[in-house]
Formats: C-alpha cells, structure tokens, sequence
C-alpha cells in the first residue's frame, strides 16, 4: 500500500470524522467559558478563524500568501475606526472591517494570482509590507499608539457586549458562521474546482477554466473572512495596534495553519489554539516564546509534515475512527 | 499494478449530435507560425491544416519543436507571428481557457490528472463546466450527482468503471492515461491535441489507446505527438515531419516514410 495522506482518504468517511470532531468541539467550546478565561478564548477563536480563511486559500487553492496580517489588522483598523470614530453599532462596525478587507484582497490578489509559487508569495509580502507602511503614517490608526478604547457596544442595540459572557457567545457564534461558511466553499461545486487548479494548474485551464479568476475569488474570499477575524478581535480587545498588520502575524497564521493541518477543515483551529496557548503560557516566563514556538515549527516540518489533524486521519486511530481497516 | 481492463470502447466515446459523416473540413489550420525565444527561433514558418475526422500526427526528432507547436496552437504560448484559426474563428489572440471552451482540448506530456480527486471527481471537474456548476460556492458538493450518469459512461467506455472511487495518483500509469482522455472527451471537444499519448506504456495498453483515439476519431479532429511509428503507420491519415522547427514535410504516412529526407533525419536509413 502506499502511505496514505490526509487527503487520500474517501471524503465519505473523511466528512464523517470532521463531523465527530465539530460536534465534539462546539460543546466544548459552549461549555469552556465555565472554565477558562473568556478573554483567552475569545483570542483562540479569533486566531483560529483566521487561520481556517488562511487554509481555504493555502490548503484548497495552493495559494501561498504571507500578506495575509494586512487583512486581518486592516480589517481590525477599519473596524475600530467604525464604531469608535464613526459611532457605528458593533455587527456594522465588523461589517466596515470585512469590507475593508475584501477590497485590500480585491488589490492584493489581483497582483498576486498573475504569478505563481514564491513569486506571488512575495508580491503578497510586499503589498502587505506597504500597507503596514501606510498604517503607521496614516492619521487615523494613530501611529505607534494604535487606536484604543474602542468600545464594543450592545449587539443589535440591546445585548450588552461589556458582559464576557454575553461576549463570548457573540464571537463563537460569529466564528462559527464563518466556519460554516469555509466549509461550504470547500464542499461545493466551486470548491472542486479550486481543488482542481491546486492539483494541476495547466490541465484545469487546458479544460476550459479561466483559472485566474477562480483564484482571486479563493483569494478575496479568504481575505473577506480574514477580515471578519480581524474586526472581532478589534471589538474583543478594544483596540487595533501595528501589530496585527506586521508581517509576523503573516508568518504566525502560516505556523498555526501548518501545525494543524493543511488542507483540513479542523486542523487550523488546532493550530492557533496550540500557538495562543503557548504564547499566553511563556509570555510570562524568562524563557523567549518566539524561540520556541520556531523550534515547534521545526518539528512539526521534520517530524509530522501532514499537522497534528492531518496526522489523526492518518494514524490507525483516525483509520479505526473510521471504520476502515488498518494497513 | 494492473493494466487496463480489456473493454472495447463503446458509444459514450461520441459526441451526442455526431453524424459520423467523413467530410475533410479543416477545423484548425495556422499559417506561418513562429515562435522565438530571445534569438532561438523554436519554430518557424509552420503550416498545419487538421481536418475533421481525420488523425494527424506531428512527428520528428526531439527538440523539433512539436511540444512547442502544441503550446501555441492550445494557446499556452503566444505565437511571435502568423495566424491560427479554429472552426473559422481567429484564435491567434485568444487566451488558452477561452480556446479550450471553443473546443480545442490538449492533453500533456506528462499524464495530467487531478491526482488527490478521484476517478470519478476527475471527469466530474471537467463535465462541471459546461454544466454551468462551476462558480456555484454556496451548493452543496451533491449538485454534482447530477453529472455522474454521463461521468460513469466516459469512465465505463474507458474501462475504469472498477476504479471510479480510487483517487487517479493510485492508479498505474497507463490507467492515468486513459482517465486523462476521459476527462479531455468529457467536454466533447472538436480537435483533440494529444501530446505523446503512448509514451512510457507498455503494448497492451499502447493497443487499448489506439482503439479509443480510433473512435473518438470518427467525429473529431485529432493532431497527435507520437515516438511510437507503428501506432503513427496504424492510426494516422497524415503525417507532418517537423525538424529544427520547421516542416520537412507532409503527407500520408506512406509518401512520408519513403522520403529519403526523413529516413536521413529522422527514421534512419534502415527503416523498412
């Protein structure tokens, strides 16, 4: 036999896994604010939707982009602006912050889908590159200061946000639309096609697909989630800073994305709860996180290629979880 | 690993509103074409008429220039000059997505399936375009059940029907082939560009794809990159010789193999 991927099993079995899984973690995450600190899984969820808009275009589209931070801090930038500046309601707010993202994926991608491989990787990092630029110049993201004491506000004008709780539910519920959503993409007629232009790029056009455009709708698509990530964090830490555009928060995404799992619905989530946990975890020890979160990422490269998901469908407990026999 | 199935290939191979009719209509023609790459001239000058129902081999030594020929006729090269038409439209300017849902079809070198989707999904991208199911991203993945009666007949006339939940990366390279002419039939193309279809299998398969491009032939144009002489004497109602990016010449196989030009160049003096 050969070794078998993550992608290689039969997407009957494959979606009934997912299924257990989702099932399994929407309780958890229901039942988690009793037990952890909201605040911090709020964070989760924020990195861990990110993360899965990221995967829809590096696992299903092939798409590398390290650009990806100038959505998700645009998107918290516009966001922050919205409801603090501008007095909009919160939903309206993270509305402004999706917009915002989806025309810097509009501009981003248009450039970045004309190349392919590292080339349109580094077109990406470059735009992205100018956009941090331009927010530390720009008047309303108050340079170095970011803007601060954004309110969250009362969702449909009567749900008090100041609540963690009332917080919380919010942005699962927001995190779970937007997993419902890049589920669907992934699982529709569409979706095959992106898979097709990620497995054979010059057969699918030799099949009469307009490839490029099937590209920048993966890309603007991502974007547009990303942002929906970055203006719930904006509304979930009361601010927008520099750092969520930086191009360490592009590599970040690429870090929880990889140690999850490419190309699985589940796996990011995995990654970004792992990364925010390490990070919360060491940020108050001596010890540099950035250290070891590298060295995390060198093992997982070396040693577990396919991401901590990946690797599950295909460990014989994923194949036994399946009901398929064991090689 | 197993060969393919020895089914004869049946009537999903044609095209629905096919007549069958042999007429010698010219449904892909260029004129002078020329491709240079910085001073290297590829190809030059080559002219090439591909008749309906007809087989047409394009053959000569490697580097020749017979990939490049098939990159600017698809399209996926630009030509530096000349004209090519395509059921009498210019095509010369036309981009290589838009060309092959006029229904000039290629297929590659290297085999070119979707290697992690299955058998099945294979055909199903390719009949999902004219489908009109292609941009649909909020439908469920089942909007394509719809598709896999005529899949199944593509994938049942080339005898992969016991393969159709294998993903194509498993199957052995001849069956890769063969799935690859599925999928290119699956948009009822009018010419099919066959670049090296028998290369690397070995002569059973070699025998099941020559049956298959027999009958796709009947009401298709076919222009084929072929080594094997045996299957370009068997198969093919055309010969054109391409040496150092030009025509040598052009003729049935016949004329062609007896041209002391040819034997020189390509076929070498002991042939035959």
């Amino acid at each position: 036999m050969t070794r078998a991927t993550a992608a290689s099993l039969p997407k009957q079995r494959l979606f009934k896994l997912e299924t257990a899984l989702i099932l399994i973690g929407i309780a958890g995450l229901v039942l988690a604010p009793f037990y952890f600190y909201p605040v911090f899984l709020m964070k989760v969820l924020c990195f861990a939707l990110f993360a899965c808009a990221f995967n829809l275009l590096l696992g299903y589209t092939g798409i590398l982009s390290f650009g990806h931070a100038a959505f998700f801090g645009g998107a918290a930038y516009f966001t922050a602006h919205a409801v603090k500046e501008w007095g909009l309601p919160t939903e309206l707010g993270i509305l402004v912050g999706v917009a915002g993202a989806t025309v810097l994926g509009l501009i981003i991608g248009f450039f970045a889908i004309r190349r392919q491989g590292i080339y349109s990787t580094m077109i990406t990092l470059a735009l992205a590159q100018m956009f941090a630029f331009f927010c530390l110049q720009a008047p309303f993201t108050h340079g170095e200061d970011g803007i601060q004491g954004v309110p969250r506000g009362y969702l449909l004008g009567f749900i008090d946000l100041n609540q963690p709780l009332n917080m919380y539910f919010f942005v699962l519920a927001v995190f779970l639309v937007g997993l419902f959503i890049i589920w669907r993409i992934i699982n529709s007629p569409f979706g095959m096609i992106l898979k097709s232009v990620r497995e054979n790029e010059p057969r699918a056009i030799s099949l009469g697909y307009s490839v490029a455009r099937y590209k920048l709708a993966a890309f603007v698509m991502s974007a547009a989630l990303t942002g929906l990530a970055g203006g719930l964090k904006a509304i979930v830490f009361q601010f927008a800073t520099l750092t969520d555009v930086s191009w360490q928060m592009s590599g970040e995404v690429v870090l929880m994305t990889l140690l999850g799992g490419i190309g699985t619905l589940t796996g990011p989530i995995f990654g970004a709860a792992l990364v925010a946990a390490l990070e919360n975890y060491l940020a108050t020890s001596e010890f540099p996180v950035t250290v070891i979160t590298g060295v995390i990422f060198m093992v997982c490269v070396l040693v577990f290629r396919r991401g901590i998901i990946g690797e599950l469908y295909a460990s014989r407990l994923g194949k036994r979880l399946e009901g398929k026999p064991d090689n | 690993m197993s060969t393919i199935s020895d089914t004869a290939p049946g009537g999903a191979l044609s095209s629905p509103g096919a007549t069958g009719q042999q007429t010698s209509r010219v449904v892909l023609s260029a004129r002078g074409l020329r491709r240079d790459f910085g001073g290297f001239v590829a190809v030059n000058n080559v002219d090439l008429d591909v008749h309906h129902a007809k087989v047409h081999a394009l053959i000569g030594p490697n580097g020749a220039g017979k990939t490049t020929v098939f990159n600017l006729l698809t399209k996926f090269l630009q030509p530096s000059s000349g004209t090519i038409t395509l059921l009498d439209q210019d095509i010369t300017k036309t981009d290589p997505a838009k060309v092959a849902r006029m229904g000039l079809v290629r297929s590659f070198q290297i085999s070119a399936v979707f290697p992690h989707l299955t058998v099945l999904d294979n055909v199903r991208v390719a009949l999902q375009r004219p489908s009109g199911l292609s941009t649909q991203f909020w439908l469920p993945i089942g909007a394509l059940d719809r598709l896999n009666e005529r899949a199944m007949e593509l994938i049942a006339a080339v005898g992969l029907q016991d393969a159709r939940d294998k993903l194509a990366a498993d199957l052995s390279y001849g069956r890769k082939r063969v799935l690859e002419i599925a999928t290119t039939l699956a948009l009822d193309p009018k010419v099919l560009l066959l670049d090296e279809p028998m290369a690397g299998m070995g002569h059973e398969d070699v025998h099941i794809v020559s049956d298959i491009i027999r009958e796709v032939a009947k009401d298709r144009a076919i222009l084929m990159v072929e080594h094997n002489l045996k299957v370009v004497a068997d198969l093919c109602d055309q010969v054109t010789v391409l040496q150092r990016g030009e025509i040598l010449t052009s003729g049935d196989y016949r004329t062609v193999s007896q041209d002391d030009r040819v034997r020189v160049a390509y076929m070498g003096t002991d042939h035959e």
